[in-house]
């Protein structure tokens, strides 16, 4: 039954505290929290927000499961679409998504559908209640799947439940690939939240081989011919950083974000422990306004940096989560909008002492609807500095394609697949950023998903030939 | 968890590792790299490719502990916790035709632990019947690697000490300008591995005698396969990954100043890790 109660807010960390640890900043629900927040649902006849999922979850059944106090049921219903609810509960871009069109959105604040959502997942993970327990019967048939990410353990994952021997292969030391290298601890939880998850998909009988990087350590072409795959999924991601292309990129101190956040979130190099080392000056100037951009600024807050954001268009424009720019906000980021660097200023010794920047304006709305940003003339100043993070979005690994013959790219480099996954090749798919670009964990999940889906259907029409 | 067949000792704190690890044996090409850690909470330290046995799937790498990472390393008697790659770009001459190779006459010159990833290239090169003549270059005698090995796939050997307790008395660029301006050698290419400092000299005097000069970057990286651009160098003054473009380029392009510069970006933080009480040690 719907009430007109408030959003119940969810409990966080207090930022002045958080901004000096990695722990995670949102509590979440408890479970009287949750029940109370799912009665704000009106369960609509035609609900907008699972027309805006990129999976189509079936949100206010699931809601409705969490009122009758029916968690267990809930994750099964969940479960149905959605492989990672404990992660994309926690990275969806829910304002933009389920929650931009919940109704009670209109006149009010829309339904916690996320933070409903990380309550279920969370609870699954502690009692593994959707975690399926009957023995399934594997129909000899191997598949490959490549990238421990979002999508290739979602792929994996289903893959394995169909009876398909399933190995994913991961370049690191560690699986997860974004969940562990770039989103960091105070967002994602590592040992909570992704090895629960990589847990579940190995007690499907997954089995993962990581230091493999496919291209060089094996090719594809090997793995089909000498180790009998009979089908490939590529779930490598988007992993090469960008750089501006502007004078001083080179210099010491300037890092990409990439390089920043694997050092923090994969090498732990701010644990004692750690024998890595980072290296994080006074005052930290982070370019771009993504959510990896946030990421990097709030890392280098709570590593005792004064941290900036230097970002060529207005907020609106932001192409980050509204909760990271919140977040961002109240733990002392401050923002440079409208502000486009031109170089970057090193001392004698080769390190960065500022960055030059000009003031731009927004003008036409481009292709990608967003106003563009031009330069204001004349404006030009310096932001002193002793570390640059480029953050300005990554792009696809060509190792793979350029080892594989027959693999087609799009001109930027994304493999070019249909909307099932199937690549120019026969037998190989692929999903997820390696295919869009950088987006969302939960269209990587959805993409590995349909693509397992079409890896069955490819291998059995294949089998009946034969 | 990648298994140490077998571990010696070359020369104070550098030793060979022999590692079992059948795919990247199967895969390795000379002038790759691979990607080791010791144990857990290690570092990703990347390393040159010393030697590989495809049959045996075993490769050889030669570690100098000289930081807490390296030493680390070394620490291991059983396994490596990883071992990736290989990794980078494999030496250009094996893509090249091999009358071609024949026709030219090849310099490798090694200082120090770059005598380790000289061997496989030379040792290729004497598979595929070319006689590369080598300089290895050390401090001192005690310090020279993996001589007898080479002393068997080399056509000349040179060795040089800069205390000249071995061989020539001086570096190895003194010892290569030597070779050509006194002793009649001509060379075509020079291939040089070592210390950056070291290969920046190297392609000064080779520039000065017009031979095209390769060197092999040994730069900071922690995935090497292109995800982090900590290893970005300036060739010809366009930026490319050491990792991926490399690790070996034309060294008249390379801004080595700026590569050792970049390699310093975390010393500060190496070296307090990397103290070491030396109180009581005597000399």
């Amino acid at each position: 039954m719907a009430n007109k109660i408030p959003r119940v807010p969810v409990r966080e960390q207090d930022p002045a505290v958080r901004a000096t640890n990695f722990e995670e900043v949102c509590y979440g629900y408890n479970l009287e929290e949750a029940r109370l927040e799912a009665s704000r649902c009106l369960n609509c006849k035609k609900p907008q927000c699972m027309a805006h999922c990129p999976v189509s979850v079936k949100i206010p059944q699931f809601i409705a499961k969490v009122l009758e106090n029916d968690i267990a049921g809930a994750a099964k219903i969940i479960a149905e679409d959605s492989s990672l609810p404990s992660v994309c509960g926690r990275v969806c871009p829910q304002e933009s998504q389920c929650e931009g069109a919940c109704v009670l959105g209109v006149k009010g604040e829309p339904v916690a559908i996320g933070k409903l959502e990380r309550f279920v997942g969370d609870w699954d993970l502690e009692h593994a209640a959707s975690q399926e327990t009957r023995e399934t019967v594997s129909n000899g048939h191997k598949v490959a799947v490549i990238g421990s990410g979002p999508s290739g353990l979602a792929c994996a994952a289903d893959l394995a439940k169909m009876g398909y021997k399933v190995t994913v292969f991961e370049a690191l030391h560690k699986i997860g690939g974004v969940l562990q290298y770039g989103i960091p601890e105070f967002r994602l939880p590592k040992d909570k939240v992704v090895a629960r998850e990589i847990e579940k998909v190995k007690k499907l009988g997954v089995k993962f081989e990581t230091d493999t990087i496919i291209g060089r350590t094996v090719t594809i072409d090997s793995l089909m011919d000498d180790e009998s795959f009979d089908a490939v999924f590529i779930g490598s991601g988007a992993g090469l950083p960008k750089f501006m292309g502007i004078p001083g990129e080179n210099l010491n101190g300037v890092l990409s974000a990439n390089e920043f956040l694997t050092r923090i979130n994969l090498m732990k190099a701010y644990k004692e422990e750690s024998d890595t080392p980072f290296y994080v000056g006074e005052r930290t100037v982070v370019v771009g306004g993504g959510n990896v951009a946030m990421d990097a600024v709030r890392t280098a807050k709570r590593l005792g940096a004064e941290a900036y954001i230097v970002y060529r268009r207005s907020e609106a424009e932001l192409p980050a989560r509204q909760e990271e720019v919140h977040h961002a906000k109240e733990e002392g980021v401050q923002f440079h909008m409208l502000t486009n660097p031109l170089e970057i200023i090193g001392d004698e010794n080769g390190w960065v002492k500022a960055v030059r920047c000009i003031r731009m304006e927004l003008g036409e709305p481009d292709e990608s609807g967003r106003r563009s940003p031009k330069a204001v003339p004349g404006s030009e100043f310096e932001i002193p500095c002793n570390t640059v993070i480029m953050s300005l979005g990554t792009s696809p690994n060509p190792l793979i394609a350029s080892t594989t013959e027959g693999l087609q790219t799009t001109r930027w480099g994304g493999l070019i697949a249909n909307d099932e996954g199937a690549t120019t090749r026969e037998g190989i798919f692929a999903g997820g950023d390696a295919v869009t670009g950088a987006a969302t964990v939960i269209l990587a999940m959805g993409a590995g998903r349909k693509a397992a889906v079409a890896i069955d259907a490819y291998i059995k029409e294949k089998t009946a030939e034969q | 968890m990648f298994r140490i067949v077998e571990k010696r000792l070359l020369a104070p704190d550098i030793w060979l590792m022999n590692v079992e690890a059948p795919r990247v044996a199967k895969a390795a090409q000379p002038g790759q790299f691979v990607i080791v850690r010791g144990t857990e909470d290690g570092e990703r330290i990347p390393l040159t490719v010393a030697d590989y046995d495809r049959e045996k799937g075993t490769i050889s790498i030669v570690i100098q502990a000289v930081g807490a990472s390296t030493r680390k390393i070394v620490a291991q008697n059983d396994y490596l916790a990883d071992f990736a790659g290989p990794l980078g770009q494999p030496s250009e001459f094996i893509h090249e035709d091999i009358e071609t190779l024949r026709g030219k006459k090849f310099l490798f010159i090694a200082g120090g632990v770059g005598a380790a990833p000289v061997y496989p290239q030379v040792k290729w090169m004497h598979e595929h019947g070319i006689e590369a003549d080598v300089i290895v270059g050390a401090r001192t005698k005690e310090m020279l690697i993996i001589i007898d090995e080479l002393r068997k796939v080399a056509g000349n050997l040179y060795l040089s000490t800069d205390d000249g307790s071995e061989g020539f008395h001086g570096n190895v660029t003194a010892l290569m300008k030597d070779l050509i301006d006194n002793r009649g050698k001509h060379y075509d290419e020079v291939i040089t591995i070592g210390p950056m400092i070291m290969m920046k000299f190297v392609a000064l005097a080779t520039r000065e005698y017009g031979i095209k000069t390769i060197a092999s970057l040994n730069t900071l990286m922690i995935d090497g396969t292109g995800m982090c651009g900590a290893c970005r160098v300036s060739i010809g003054g366009k930026m490319k990954f050491a990792c991926v473009d490399g690790p070996e380029f034309d060294a008249s392009l390379i801004d080595f100043d700026e590569a050792m510069r970049r390699q310093r970006m975390y010393k500060s933080k190496e070296q307090v890790a990397d103290h070491r009480c030396r109180i009581g040690r005597g000399k």
